[in-house]
């Protein structure tokens, strides 16, 4: 059980900048996730805490005691890799049971421990096999298993899912979740995957070429993207972002040729903008109406695809140079004609200054 | 399965050239020193224009029992050769190669660099030039003797006083390289998250070398004994700094052999000593192979 505290960690690599400036606190007990694209810095911050790798400047807490300089093995963290990283000349007993035997636990007291977790992990069938005999979603399973057994006051998770195909990785999910509950203990997890990382985490950090974006529990993510590149990252499918302009009472949607307005009577704009002043308005796919006749402030499109996901179905809809993503609640998109009208719910838009910075 | 790109026959063709080539150069000599070695042909003298079956004769001179452990007999010479091969090839070689490729292991820098440049260094020189740069290096007025006294040590005839100790410290030196390139390619194999496993987990170096990298190096190990023993058991190289001497203390198995054929010119002998150390050979090559084949097997 501990909590963590990163101050103003940095790390370069040659003259790569991976993480730069970061600040962040985890209670005890939560479950975090850091999320981003590829090389984003989530890994190298998890590395940093691992003490796998050490930052450039900046300073590491775990339970209020200051482990930056501290070797990975002193800092009590179990890490979970992409990989599994599971020794392929050891049983899966001697796999989870390594950390006890680098401890110097007898052979009984390991066997009885590494027992008591595999039951619990519904992987005590498994323990005279070798890694190369099991499954993905097995393996993974021994992988967590391990770092339990080590009984560490932090779980850090390296992508562990991004290996499974997509069923297991549903179930894997779950079963981390009920896990990190059932144990109670601190867990960052690092995931280029956004549903991942809404479905685990307490609270999650949003990170974008080595420095925190956003943080904020996953509901508070999704509701208040602070910027676009939040608002663009988060949700499937992410949110529509179009170029506007204010004029007037009028809003104008910047599409290429096709520029169309629609009134403002409605809209709770941000103080800032002003007549003339250009932004991005946000829209997530959800809270668009689609009309087949013209109403007051819809604009008009030209019907592109539409998508059937089974529980709730996909139409995409072209505006000048724009495809605009619209979520129906039903099974299958209705016969749709070729042009149609959309309808924005003016409770749930969002403005992003030119910056992309949400305006307040 | 394949079809083959080429009939039989004309496969048959393309390969005669090397089939030529393994029966004069390979089998042809292999049996006609098995032959010979039941004979008692030499260069000069009556034998060597009629030389005549003297049956197992050869054999029994070898093995002796009198004489075999002499100084200058096959016996003392297949002693010398086994301390030189387990000096050498399994602890020189094989264990500096294992401890340079694993302290370097997911290491980079100058140092490495230096290191590796040097052993390899070391390795491709021609056997002519090694041996005389040594034979410098060991002499009583020598680089090694005057760094010696120049911190205060005595020097030493080396190559008189410690021709053995020489002959093991020069083939160390010589063939490191290759016991280190096999081992740090095969530990970069080995992929980077088993070793930081370990590291999270609080394993110490030396356990992380004990149940992480040396049983994952296992296989590897294998081969790369075998494959220095061999080439340690026949290496002639040593006779340019010692010529086997003084007075047979460095009379490595391969000097013996050269001694008794080509100083001596007793072919039917040294043919008989060819066969033995072909035998010796073939029994190491076949442990190799069992132990490669039981390996695979593991795998699949």
């Amino acid at each position: 059980m501990a909590s963590i505290a990163l101050s103003h960690l940095r790390k370069t690599f040659g003259k790569v900048i991976a993480v730069n400036d970061v600040s962040l606190t985890i209670a005890d007990g939560e479950f975090v996730a850091l999320l981003g694209p590829s090389g984003c810095g989530k890994t190298t911050t998890l590395r940093m805490i691992s003490g796998l790798e050490m930052p450039d400047s900046g300073s590491i807490y775990i339970n209020g005691k200051d482990v930056t300089n501290l070797p990975a093995r002193l800092r009590d963290v179990a890490m979970v890799f992409q990989d599994y990283a599971l020794y392929p000349h050891m049983t899966i007993l001697e796999n989870i049971g390594y950390p006890l035997k680098v401890r110097g636990v007898s052979k009984n007291a390991l066997t009885a421990q590494v027992q008591a977790v595999a039951a619990n992990l519904q992987i005590d069938e498994l323990l005279m096999r070798r890694p190369g005999q099991l499954s993905g979603g097995q393996q993974q399973r021994v992988a967590v298993a391990r770092a339990v057994v080590h009984r560490a006051q932090v779980f850090l998770f390296d992508e562990p899912l991004s290996n499974l195909d997509a069923k297991l990785r549903l179930e894997a999910r779950a079963f981390l979740k009920h896990l990190q509950r059932e144990v109670g203990i601190t867990a960052v997890y690092v995931t280029h995957d956004q549903a991942e990382a809404m479905a685990l985490a307490d609270k999650i950090v949003v990170m974008k070429e080595g420095g925190i974006v956003q943080v904020g529990t996953p509901l508070e993510i999704y509701r208040y993207p602070a910027n676009t590149f939040v608002a663009s990252f988060i949700g499937s499918p992410p949110m529509n972002l179009l170029s506007c302009q204010l004029d007037g009472s009028q809003l104008q949607v910047l599409a290429g040729d096709d520029t169309q307005s629609i009134g403002i009577e409605r809209m709770a704009l941000p103080s800032r903008l002003t007549a003339g002043s250009q932004f991005t308005l946000g829209i997530r796919p959800e809270h668009i109406r689609l009309k087949t006749t013209p109403t007051a402030n819809s604009i008009r499109g030209h019907l592109y695809v539409t998508q059937t996901l089974g529980s709730e179905s996909l139409v995409i809809v072209r505006v000048g140079d724009l495809l605009i993503t619209i979520r129906l609640f039903q099974d299958e998109a209705p016969p749709l004609p070729d042009v149609v009208y959309l309808c924005f719910e003016t409770d749930h838009l969002f403005f992003y200054g030119q910056d992309g910075q949400v305006l307040q | 399965m394949q079809k083959a790109v080429l009939s039989r026959k004309l496969s048959l063709l393309f390969l005669t050239p090397a089939l030529v080539f393994v029966a004069l150069f390979l089998v042809y000599p292999f049996f006609s020193i098995f032959q010979m070695s039941f004979t008692n042909r030499a260069l000069v003298g009556a034998n060597a224009l009629n030389p005549q079956n003297v049956g197992l004769q050869n054999y029994m001179d070898l093995f002796d029992t009198q004489d075999w452990m002499r100084r200058g007999e096959m016996g003392h010479s297949l002693w010398l050769t086994a301390q030189f091969v387990i000096g050498s090839a399994l602890i020189g070689q094989a264990g500096l190669g294992l401890g340079i490729a694993v302290a370097f292991h997911n290491r980079k820098g100058l140092l490495r660099e230096l290191v590796f440049t040097l052993a390899i260094a070391a390795w491709i020189m021609p056997d002519v030039v090694v041996a005389f740069a040594w034979f410098a290096y060991l002499d009583p007025d020598g680089t090694l003797n005057q760094m010696l006294q120049a911190v205060g040590l005595r020097p030493q005839d080396w190559l008189f006083d410690y021709p053995l100790l020489s002959i093991i410290l020069f083939n160390t030196w010589r063939g490191t390289a290759f016991s280190m390139l096999l081992f740090s390619s095969a530990l970069a194999s080995i992929p980077p998250s088993y070793v930081e496993t370990a590291d999270v987990i609080g394993a110490r170096p030396w356990q992380k070398f004990r149940d992480i990298l040396l049983p994952l190096l296992r296989g590897y190990i294998a081969t790369d004994l075998i494959l220095i023993t061999l080439w340690t058991f026949n290496t002639f190289t040593p006779f340019l700094l010692t010529g086997g001497g003084p007075s047979y203390r460095s009379n490595i198995i391969a000097i013996y052999t050269y001694e008794v054929g080509l100083r001596f010119f007793q072919f039917g002998k040294a043919s008989a000593i060819a066969v033995i150390v072909m035998l010796i050979n073939l029994v190491l090559a076949s442990i190799y192979l069992f132990i490669s084949r039981s390996r695979q097997r593991q795998i699949a």
